[in-house]
């Protein structure tokens, strides 16, 4: 199912004339399958998206709806990965700074990844090598884009702990990631993706493993490096209180596809896919009285060797039957804008879906 | 708490152990229905009563394995489950609340102190002597993927608790079973299968069902939802809801998501080091938290509106990381991250004291409340940097509520001028905080019910 990358994207979708117009980063029409003995999964299915510099886009969806997936592609992670001896079939188009990503060199890929941009990992301690003290760990990552001398970039990477509020960092600069706390092991690995001031950040559920009161520090970390470098910031999470936190644009994603996608005020205020409905009713929140009953999204996320015909949220949906003729079964959604910046991808139109949002979904949450 | 009321609640507790054995009897008999579970303890009587809960466990080094150390993971914890009711156990990982609910559930020998469920002491019964008691109270686990046996079918999985404890239900086990998986929203049919063919949040259910075979009374839940999706884990939490409302349940549930814990309990204990910082109805909780450590952590969590991005302001930082339980900090184990910390509370430990009905509170300078120690008004150096990261807003609006509830304790008690005075002074500096709201504005947000105020907007 690997076709060649398509350019241009489809109806509606964000399209930009040039290859890597304006836009900082502009991914087009993302594929990311992987071949298995049961069939072809089809993590990423036509993701297209663009992020500025300075801006952080969230990336919100339930596990296997291809967040991670798509942050590993834009990495380039996934080609030089394989996965039972087959590789990742890859397609589409992803513009960094007027460089595409897929079909470029991978040696100059290689000299992007950790300059130009970086990835922060969920898990701290699966993503630090144990072997080496912290210090070598960033020294390192330094000096394989910068040509300087072990005290040089030790003393840089003393400076970046130091950054991310690590106390004592010339000392700490020595310790095993063992010896650290969580929430300081997640300091250590953002003074790493930092170190060569990226321009584009991309943090996978980057607070998920940690507890509150250090995710807050955390986020307001992520916050305060993203001013002082400037860099584009890519959020993955499954929280979207972390996302409204941090993030300027949202994109929600379910089964591979993005559902709906816009400003964050947008997306929080005026959703326009039931998906959407359906995460905000199923998260209880502090921020509002106490609901009666949480409304969760009914049933279980798709497989994603046999999405569901039609929209893959149909079988979820409680308004799958609202469009006529059934075509919520046979044919599937495009991404419509709906309004400003706003995308969604649903059969319902927009009278139904602002009308059923108005009066039955919002009053409820 | 006060005496009498532990007179009251012990005394309801000896009651309802009077009528504990025949009540099990009864239950083996007709266990053909779970939801015929019959009640012995009325609705809001004693059903679990923790006393000085201790859990040490030895550090062993050298050669002779001596005890060098020890990890005190709970360190004498008081509290008590009410019948009918969910008492929600929030703290960061490594607080003990997990701790907790193995010793509550016997799955761990305490150090010290005693458990007592329905009235029995049940600290050091043994394996023979807590089986009849394993039916009474039950445990769902965090991980759905690791508390099923990946070998056993979920027929098997979920009559297990009939075989072990020789329970014929009325129509059979398998009818029993298929009827469990029905009433936890599974279908009956997936009798046969093995758990892999099941997603989290269905294997869930699968670990719910089997918690519920026996009709227990007491569920301790240990982060029953943190390990399913967002969409997944509404679904379970109303499966819950649902189930304490057919069948009584009284529930203690542990998680670290407040939102979670919110949504789910009556009455919420915050832990914090291996000790309760309050204990208190969830109304209370939050809307007029006491603790300084309850206000930081509800603080903490993010709210899912954009329109609160880098509001910085409302947020009270917490400077560091949270102290080894090895040699836990002297006084009041919160003194080396609070901002109010002064001398007192590195020297004595706050008691847990009912400050106002329905919250216990162990604190000197307690928020929203009178301060408890206002002769006590220099800040540790410690505090003073804490403080930094507390932002302006909520010092001073922390410093003019306490002035406004000093104002109203002058009125009220005319004995009370020194320490009003003291309070009012301390208040003016915006260093002390003798809680924020005052009484009139936390009263009416429980009478109401349904405030309009958010707590972190409180801050404001």
């Amino acid at each position: 199912m690997t076709e060649p990358s398509k350019s241009g994207a489809a109806v509606g979708e964000p399209t930009g004339d040039a290859p890597g117009s304006n836009a900082f980063l502009e991914v087009r029409d993302l594929k990311v399958h992987f071949p298995t003995d049961d069939g072809l999964v089809k993590s990423v299915d036509g993701l297209s998206f663009q992020l500025e510099r300075g801006k952080t886009l969230g990336i919100v969806g339930e596990s296997g709806s291809g967040k991670s997936v798509t942050s590993l592609g834009i990495m380039g992670l996934h080609t030089a990965g394989q996965y039972g001896r087959r590789k990742a079939q890859i397609s589409g188009e992803i513009w960094l700074d007027g460089t595409e990503l897929l079909s470029a060199d991978p040696d100059h890929v290689r000299k992007l990844r950790g300059r130009q941009m970086a990835m922060i990992f969920q898990d701290p301690l699966s993503a630090l090598h144990p072997y080496y003290t912290i210090g070598k760990q960033i020294v390192e990552a330094y000096r394989i884009h910068h040509d300087v001398d072990k005290k040089t970039a030790r003393r840089r990477a003393v400076e970046m702990l130091d950054r991310v509020g690590i106390p004592q960092p010339d000392k700490r600069v020595d310790s095993y990631p063992h010896e650290f706390s969580g929430g300081m092991r997640q300091r250590a690995m953002i003074a790493m993706s930092l170190v060569n001031n990226p321009e584009l950040l991309i943090a996978d559920e980057p607070t998920t493993a940690l507890d509150v009161t250090v995710q807050a520090q955390i986020l307001d970390l992520i916050r305060d490096l993203q001013k002082e470098f400037g860099s584009a910031v890519i959020v993955i999470t499954h929280d979207l209180g972390v996302v409204a936190e941090l993030a300027d644009d949202l994109l929600v994603m379910y089964g591979g596809r993005c559902v709906e996608r816009g400003p964050a005020e947008k997306v929080f205020y005026e959703p326009r896919h039931p998906y959407t409905w359906g995460l905000l009713g199923s998260m209880p929140r502090l921020d509002r009285d106490q609901q009666e009953r949480l409304i969760p999204v009914k049933g279980s996320p798709p497989s994603l060797i046999n999405l569901p015909s039609g929209c893959a949220f149909n079988p979820r949906c409680p308004y799958a039957d609202v469009p006529k003729d059934d075509v919520t079964r046979t044919v599937r959604p495009e991404l419509t804008e709906i309004g400003s910046k706003h995308w969604a991808a649903c059969h319902m139109s927009q009278e139904q879906r602002e009308r059923i949002w108005t009066e039955e979904i919002a009053p409820k949450l | 708490m006060s005496d009498e009321a532990k007179d009251k609640t012990t005394g309801k507790a000896e009651n309802a152990a009077s009528g504990i054995p025949a009540q099990s009897d009864g239950t083996q008999e007709k266990s053909g229905g779970t939801a015929t579970l019959t009640k012995d303890a009325a609705p809001g009587e004693t059903l679990l009563k923790v006393t000085g809960l201790q859990k040490h466990f030895p550090i062993k080094k050298g050669l002779l394995q001596r005890q060098v150390g020890a990890v005190r993971a709970v360190d004498g914890i008081d509290f008590e489950v009410r019948s009918g009711e969910t008492l929600g156990v929030v703290g960061e990982s490594g607080c003990g609340k997990s701790t907790m609910g193995r010793l509550i559930t016997r799955l761990l020998e305490p150090t010290a102190g005693t458990v007592e469920f329905q009235g029995k002491d049940i600290t050091h019964l043994g394996v023979g002597g807590m089986r009849p008691m394993r039916r009474d109270v039950q445990m769902i686990f965090q991980d759905p993927y690791s508390s099923l046996n990946p070998r056993h079918t979920i027929g098997t999985i979920v009559s297990a608790p009939f075989k072990l404890q020789g329970v014929e239900p009325e129509g059979g086990v398998k009818k029993e079973v298929q009827r469990l998986l029905s009433v936890v929203g599974l279908n009956p049919e997936h009798y046969n299968r093995y758990p892999h063919e099941f997603s989290g949040g269905q294997r869930q259910r699968i670990g719910i069902a089997r918690a519920l075979a026996l009709s227990p009374k007491l569920v301790v839940a240990d982060e029953p939802v943190s390990a399913l999706d967002v969409s997944i884990q509404a679904q379970v939490v109303n499966l819950l809801d649902d189930l304490q409302q057919e069948l009584g349940l009284t529930y203690v549930i542990i998680a670290h998501d407040l939102s979670v814990v919110r949504h789910v309990s009556d009455r919420i204990a915050v832990m914090y080091l291996g000790k309760i910082m309050e204990l208190a109805d969830r109304d209370l909780l939050y809307k007029s938290p006491m603790h300084p450590y309850t206000k930081a952590l509800m603080s903490a969590v993010p709210i899912p509106d954009p329109a609160r991005r880098g509001a910085k302001s409302e947020r009270i930082l917490l400077k560091g990381d949270v102290p080894s339980p090895i040699a836990p900090p002297s006084g009041c184990r919160f003194h080396t991250r609070c901002w109010k910390a002064t001398q007192v509370c590195t020297t004595t430990e706050p008691p847990l004291k009912e400050l106002r009905p329905g919250q216990q509170v162990a604190c000197h300078h307690p928020e929203n409340f009178e301060d408890q120690a206002p002769q006590d008004v220099v800040l540790l150096s410690a505090a003073k940097e804490a403080a930094e990261l507390v932002s302006e807003d909520a010092l001073a609006e922390s410093a003019a509520t306490s002035a406004a509830v000093a104002a109203e304790v002058a009125e009220t008690d005319a004995d009370a001028d020194s320490g009003a005075g003291a309070g009012a002074g301390a208040g003016a500096d915006a260093d002390s905080g003798a809680g924020a709201r005052a009484d009139s504005g936390a009263g009416a947000d429980v009478d109401s019910g349904a405030g309009t105020e958010e707590p972190p907007a409180q801050e404001k």
